[in-house]
């Protein structure tokens, strides 16, 4: 919402200064956007008067003007203006000030062997107009030495406001100097409104067709002609307002309606009586009926629209814009004023259906003052008159305006309740009465009715807003909020959030850059992670390829790795803890953790080094992420399960499951599939894993925060090799853990510390160097019991894997 | 007794001549080994008469100890001198670059950092985290926050909705976390303190908009709760996350369907050369909006507002840790690339904490 000081004073009587006034408008919730202060820019400009402007001895088309500024001795200038010449009055430009028209600061020069101190100007160099056929000329009696702008009625700064949609009543300039009187910045002046006395009957009537719950849709709808007019520009007063705050002066009487709109927050419209066929009906739209409006584009129409017709066309869309064939110009003679009230909702419907934002829309779908319907035809009656003569009919009148908020019951401790702010009940009462509210009643309880133009407050709460802001936030005290209890925080996280956040930093500590991708991501790659449901597709997504919820975080990663190796960085390790979508339900939503490598993105380094490295990364890379991330959550890993084959996603070779039990799958890891690869456009290698936070046992609840005793062994641990050969397919992790289970009280640990096949080995066979750490717990061990322990260790593996030691 | 003279100026001669321990070995057997010649000299002795004894002992005994001191003295200097040659020939390029350790490779998102921030903070003022879920009820999203019918945030230009299932209803992207405030009083008696940081969508997207972003709510519900507490507790967070000694805020009465009075905070600070500074200059920069929750929202949630009132307040998580650590633009946030992470990530170990410092 603009609007100019001027503007603001015809409504409120104030000696506030430009930045008071914004000061306070922002104090009471009409934030200040914008000031544009034209004076200010233009204040080193001044009146000056030409004493003697004679020929330039050395040049034709320049003048040597002797220029009295006002201040002080005359001063010469050299100008090139065809009309400057003695005894003119004109726009001085001192050495130093800027010329917006040109972009520069002027400085004292010579021109032509002539000193030149400053400069006579003409419009364009201000950029008031595109006229810079001349310097500016002004009346003999312009006061010298005035600033130029203040004598031209540029000092009128230009405010522009942000009206928040509760405040309908600020896009009025009357409005805004309600607020800003009921703040103490001075006394309300609105111009008192009186009726025009109808002459004659309208000779058009108004119907309202509408059944039943229809009627809401245009309670009210007030109509009067006026005829004989004389329509042509508005006066210079009334374009000048408009133009200050960016609208067209089009003619008298649109211009008349414009000026309603912001002066007022009244919109109203003009119809050319002699272009209106017969009575007016308000209705619904019928599906499919066109109008021409007057912003020139054609509009097809359907039921749930409201418009104005005649006996043959629909005139205008109501309460958002007038139609072509109707609309009022110079030859205008008789016109047809209208103030209707519109349902905020349908207005707001059509507008956005249509796409038409105009100055009535705005305001019809925050709704306008229901009493001021019949003042504002009045208003605008008297106007046309004034700004264009002619003979008002009397108001016809349909529907009815609708019944004031009832008044309510208010404690005045409800301010000190809410705000903590102990006000003086007189100044309460003030604040309220200065914004038109009604308060009936004395003592601790009132009565407060709002006014009609306040549709928006219905409550206490309501109220406690309308004191402090006019009384000041800034007054609220900052207050301690006192703890809950008196002792130290107890801890708040829980299990989940915890682990979410150990999850990122045990996986940032292991070189993955954690990442942050989009929730949702294309249909076809959340297929071919298990997703795609149409419960979890989006109906208005931002982008195709972002519509469907994810059901893995690895698509967005897989996609970001490829995205950083286009831009030069190939080697990327990248992970996101963050939530994946099983379905619409708030169960369906959980945890997953999340990570990858690509190229040669491993633990120990990435890229080519001296010191080996430049190994591309493989499927034990994940493995050992993901069970670093279980091991960094203090999940117990004793009974997890690594089942060979991961999921869809994954190279069925090269890829496990994770899980406690048949089906506590906990998450996988694995080599990216080559399809996935070549459907996600992306290129290896390229591993990962994923781990559901979600899905993992909870910690026991223990007691105490005891751990158990610490049992040391006083005898020293030995190490025995076993190498085996046994089939190729037979899982190396198995063996270990076979020769663990030989003798559970002295095998403490099994290693696997070599692999090979080849040369020596038979083939389909492979040889498996296991090495088997015993610990003694009562007594040094015999040799004889040690061969035992390896005895028992070589025909487990026999009997389970037809494994032989190697010979 | 020239012969001992003699024979102990050779020894010493020959030791210095040894070139290595071996040699210096060999010397050692030579004199005072089984068969050596001092050795031999010392057996001399038995068949001594005790006169001839008691003066060649002495001698004979001294030429032992001083050729046994010359060995043990060149053998230490012979070692000295071979432990040198080894080192000077063990010598390495120490230049030669290592491997960056994963601990200075890896990352951790800003959000999440800031997160865990605003985490520190709120936790010492005594609030729980809250959190739920991102697809929404129409109902927990708009209705119970009191939102009219036909606002324009119900729209699909604002909102991400799904398709509507057999009823007609239709879920959605939540738009803020303030259904989370909801689900909180639905499940908890007052008092409530509790912040809701979490993914939020809005169906925007240009310089300053991503169609997902962050934000992070809090909300507090008790007998006493007022605006003069909201005051504060905003005070103290700017405080302490911008991690400056003092701060200027200005509270503008605003208008949000769910709190009444609304404001929106703005806080003082200083423009220079593109940098933001709080706790100077004489510019505003709005951060947050707030206000006492509306009577309806308390209804909506079984909380009677006769007796009970209490505020919220919401704020951008993306917004406010690009406030903090100066990133210029939003949309690098959710591209994932690894320079952006690298330059304006933490590393894994900058654990924030109020004792430490929330930054290092």
């Amino acid at each position: 919402m603009k609007f100019t000081i001027s503007w603001l004073k015809e409504h409120l009587d104030t000696d506030a200064s430009v930045a008071e006034i914004t000061d306070a408008l922002t104090r009471v919730g009409l934030e200040v956007e914008a000031i544009e202060d034209r004076a200010a820019a233009l204040s080193a400009f001044t009146i000056a008067y030409v004493i003697e402007a004679k020929q330039h001895p050395n040049a034709d088309r320049l003048r040597v003007c002797t220029v009295d500024t006002g201040a002080g001795e005359p001063v010469q200038v050299v100008c090139g203006a065809p009309n400057a010449r003695t005894g003119m009055k004109g726009v001085f430009s001192p050495p130093g000030s800027y010329i917006p028209g040109k972009k520069i600061t002027l400085g004292k020069g010579v021109i032509r062997g002539i000193e030149s101190n400053g400069m006579l100007v003409s419009e364009a160099e201000l950029e008031l107009s595109e006229d810079h056929d001349g310097i500016i000329e002004l009346p003999a009696d312009a006061p010298v030495g005035q600033p130029y702008a203040t004598y031209a009625g540029l000092d009128d700064a230009v405010i522009e406001i942000a009206v928040t949609p509760n405040r309908a009543d600020a896009l009025g300039v009357a409005g805004i100097a309600r607020d800003l009187a009921a703040a103490g910045l001075g006394k309300l002046k609105s111009a008192p409104i009186q009726p025009v006395p109808g002459r004659f009957p309208s000779p058009v009537k108004v119907t309202l067709d509408f059944v039943e719950e229809g009627r809401k849709l245009c309670p009210a709808f007030a109509l009067r002609l006026v005829r004989g007019v004389k329509n042509g520009p508005s006066p210079d007063w009334l374009q000048a307002r408009l133009r200050a705050v960016g609208l067209r002066p089009i003619n008298a009487l649109v211009d008349i309606t414009n000026f309603m709109t912001l002066d007022r927050n009244r919109p109203l419209h003009v119809f050319d009586a002699a272009k209106v066929k017969g009575d007016l009906t308000v209705r619904r739209a019928r599906a499919g009926e066109t109008i021409l409006a007057l912003d020139g584009k054609t509009y097809t129409l359907t039921d749930e629209q409201v418009v104005i017709s005649d006996a043959h066309n629909v005139e205008s869309l109501a309460g958002i814009m007038g139609g072509e064939a109707s609309g009022c110009d110079d030859n205008t003679t008789d016109v047809l004023i209208e103030s209707a009230l519109w349902d905020p909702l349908n207005i707001a419907r059509t507008g956005r259906s249509l796409g038409i934002n105009s100055d009535a829309r705005y305001r019809f779908e925050r709704g306008v003052d229901p009493e001021f319907t019949q003042a504002g035809l009045e208003l605008a009656t008297t106007l046309v008159l004034e700004l264009c003569g002619g003979e008002a009919s009397e108001i016809a009148f349909a529907g009815e305006l609708p019944e004031s908020p009832a008044a309510i019951d208010f404690p005045w401790s409800e301010v000190k309740r809410l705000t903590g702010l102990e006000l003086p009940q007189p100044e309460m009462k003030l604040a309220l009465t200065a914004l038109g509210f009604h308060v009936s009643g004395t003592g601790e309880r009132v009565k407060v009715a709002p006014p009609s133009w306040r549709g928006d407050v219905g409550g206490k709460a309501d109220l406690v807003e309308e004191i402090v802001r006019i009384a000041g936030l800034d007054r609220v005290v900052s207050t301690p909020l006192p703890r809950i209890k008196d002792e130290v925080v107890k801890p708040v996280l829980t299990v989940l959030q915890k682990r979410t956040r150990i999850a990122k930093r045990t996986l940032a500590a292991r070189g993955l850059v954690e990442a942050v991708t989009w929730s949702f991501i294309s249909h076809d790659q959340a297929k071919l992670f298990g997703g795609g449901s149409p419960k979890l597709a989006l109906a208005n997504p931002i982008a195709a390829d972002l519509s469907d919820m994810r059901p893995s975080l690895l698509p967005g990663l897989i996609r970001s790795a490829q995205m950083n190796a286009d831009r030069g960085f190939p080697d990327v390790a990248l992970f996101e803890v963050g939530q994946v979508f099983k379905s619409d339900e708030p169960e369906g939503q959980l945890i997953a953790a999340t990570g990858l490598r690509r190229g040669t993105a491993r633990l120990d380094g990435t890229g080519r080094h001296w010191d080996g490295g430049g190994k591309a990364v493989d499927v034990f890379d994940a493995k050992a992420d993901a069970l670093a991330l279980l091991a960094g959550l203090g999940v117990p890993t004793g009974g997890l399960q690594i089942s060979a084959g991961g999921p869809a996603w994954a190279h069925p070779g090269r890829s496990a499951t994770l899980q406690f039990g048949p089906k506590g799958v906990i998450g996988a890891f694995g080599e990216v599939h080559p399809k996935i690869l070549k459907a996600l456009d992306v290129k290896g290698p390229l591993v990962a894993f994923e781990i559901h936070i979600d899905t993992l046992p909870l910690p026991k609840s223990k007691p105490t925060k005891v751990k158990p005793k610490l049992v040391l062994s006083d005898f020293q641990p030995l190490t025995r090799d076993f190498a085996f050969i046994v089939d190729k397919a037979v899982a190396a992790g198995d063996m270990a853990k076979t020769a663990q289970g030989a003798d559970r009280a002295l095998i403490a640990n099994v290693g696997v510390f070599d692999l090979y096949e080849g040369a020596g080995v038979e083939a389909g066979k492979k040889s498996v160097a296991l090495a088997v750490t015993l610990q003694p717990t009562e007594k040094t061990l015999t040799e004889a019991e040690i061969e035992a322990v390896g005895a028992k260790i070589v025909a487990e593996m026999g009997k389970r894997y037809g494994a032989a030691l190697r010979g | 007794m020239t012969d001992i003279a003699t024979l102990e100026r050779d020894v010493l001669a020959a030791l210095d001549a040894a070139a290595d321990e071996a040699a210096v070995e060999d010397l050692r057997i030579a004199a005072l080994g089984k068969s050596g010649s001092i050795s031999g000299l010392l057996k001399t002795l038995g068949a001594m008469t005790p006169d001839e004894r008691k003066e060649k002992g002495p001698l004979i005994n001294g030429l032992r100890d001083r050729v046994q001191g010359a060995i043990a003295a060149r053998k230490e200097a012979l070692g000295e001198a071979a432990l040198e040659a080894r080192l000077s020939s063990e010598r390495v390029d120490i230049s030669l670059p290592v491997q960056d350790g994963p601990e200075s490779r890896g990352r951790i998102h800003p959000i999440s950092q800031v997160i865990d921030e605003i985490t520190a903070i709120f936790g010492d003022m005594g609030f729980a985290i809250a959190e739920g879920p991102d697809v929404e009820t129409d109902d927990l999203n708009f209705t119970k926050l009191n939102f009219p019918v036909g606002h324009p945030a119900r729209e699909m230009h604002d909102t991400f909705f799904f398709a509507p299932d057999d009823n007609g209803e239709r879920k959605l992207l939540r738009t803020h976390t303030s259904p989370v405030q909801v689900r909180t009083m639905l499940a908890q008696e007052p008092p409530v303190r509790v912040i809701c940081p979490g993914r939020t969508y809005r169906n925007d997207s240009d310089q300053t908009h991503t169609p997902m972003f962050h934000q992070v709510e809090g909300l507090v519900i008790d007998k006493g709760a007022h605006l003069g507490h909201l005051k504060w507790i905003l005070e103290e967070f700017c405080k302490s996350f911008f991690e400056i000694d003092d701060v200027k805020m200005r509270f503008r009465p605003s208008f949000f369907p769910f709190t009444e009075p609304s404001m929106e905070v703005d806080i003082q600070c200083s423009r220079k050369g593109g940098e933001i500074r709080f706790g100077e200059g004489d510019d505003w920069l709005e951060i947050l909006g707030c206000g006492m929750v509306h009577p309806n929202v308390l209804r909506n949630c079984g909380v009677d507002p006769e007796i009970y009132q209490g505020f919220a307040w919401g704020m951008g998580i993306d917004r406010i840790a690009m406030l903090k650590y100066g990133m210029p633009d939003l949309r690098p946030f959710f591209e994932a690339d690894v320079r952006w992470l690298s330059h304006y990530g933490f590393r894994p170990l900058d654990l924030p904490t109020l004792t430490g410092g929330l930054s290092t």
